[in-house]
């Protein structure tokens, strides 16, 4: 195998679990205060993931207060404590961007039906 | 004192440092090298140490380079390059050259030769403006003018369109993140001259110090 393979696979995660766009997700983030770490929640809808291997990340929004707050996660980023999904969404895109411009009621995801 | 290896590109990628902080970093298969001949001030006028990287048929070789080689009690090397140091005696002959005489924080030069990018105008080449694309204009991408009229001709050194690339190039100061003396590796923060698979040298950084 090619070198840079080895090198992007040695630092892939695989502990993650499957999610993508539509889903409401809880990414545990650790932060560093000083010399103290502590593990924040920011809990929103994934609008969706881009780029692939090593450098993928995904998109997280959330209201915040009553403002549209927005966080881009690498996947793979050790800062990433771990990621619960709390809800599978059933949309019909692969990037949730018209979300931005919704509020309320009609920013509303249905829920994906088990088969 | 003055480190050098000869290594080749591999390509570029990106890593996580211990704060979960991402570095693009090219990928350098560097050494291991070996001293295949000490220079002198006293016999050569100067200090350097003549290194040989990658190995080749011992078949493949002149008989005067086999003898060469055979001083220095090494196998016969694929790229032989020479590095100024300040003093010669600080390496010994055959002395085997590897990535961990650097660690992360370290800051290099590496050198090669730049991608060939042909015969280029003088935007790409020199970074010139471009002129309106319409409203009546016929000047496009063109080099412009040439100078003034009064010493009726061109001054040497007038930037105009030409070869590009192709050329010896020196990334100054780059950081190296990561050093992997099992596979050989060196990762440096940033991009290098040439083509992935290109021979580069890597010394410590001339001009930045860490």
């Amino acid at each position: 195998m090619n070198i840079i393979d080895t090198i992007e696979r040695e630092q892939m995660r695989a502990d993650l679990p499957d999610f993508g766009a539509g889903d409401t997700v809880r990414v545990h983030v650790r932060v560093v205060e000083g010399a103290r770490e502590r593990i924040q929640i920011f809990e929103g809808v994934v609008l969706g993931r881009s780029g692939s291997g090593l450098s993928e990340s995904f998109t997280v929004r959330k209201i915040s207060s009553g403002i549209g707050v927005e966080r881009i996660f690498p996947v793979h980023s050790p800062k990433i404590d771990k990621v619960e999904v709390v809800r599978y969404g059933d949309v019909r895109k692969a990037k949730l961007y018209y979300l931005r411009g919704r509020v309320g009621r009609r920013a509303r995801i249905r829920e994906k039906r088990q088969a | 004192m003055g480190r050098a290896i000869i290594g080749r590109k591999i390509g570029m990628t990106q890593v996580f440092d211990g704060e979960g902080r991402v570095h693009p970093v090219t990928v350098i298969e560097a050494g291991p090298c070996y001293v295949v001949q000490k220079k002198h001030t006293a016999t050569d006028g100067y200090e350097a140490i003549q290194v040989g990287f990658g190995t080749v048929d011992k078949r493949r070789i002149s008989k005067p380079m086999a003898g060469h080689y055979a001083k220095a009690n090494v196998g016969p090397s694929k790229h032989l390059r020479e590095f100024r140091i300040e003093s010669a005696d600080a390496y010994e002959l055959g002395q085997e050259i590897k990535v961990d005489q650097w660690s992360e924080g370290d800051l290099v030069d590496v050198t090669g030769i730049s991608r060939g990018k042909g015969f280029s105008g003088p935007m790409r080449r020199w970074n010139f403006s471009r002129g309106p694309m319409s409203h009546g204009s016929h000047y496009h991408r063109g080099v412009g003018s040439l100078g003034a009229t009064g010493p009726s001709r061109v001054f040497k050194g007038r930037k105009m369109a030409g070869r590009l690339g192709g050329a010896r190039t020196t990334s100054l100061g780059l950081k190296v993140v990561k050093v992997d003396p099992e596979r050989n590796l060196l990762m440096v923060r940033g991009s290098i001259p040439g083509a992935n698979h290109g021979l580069v040298t890597v010394r410590d950084s001339v001009k930045a110090k860490a």
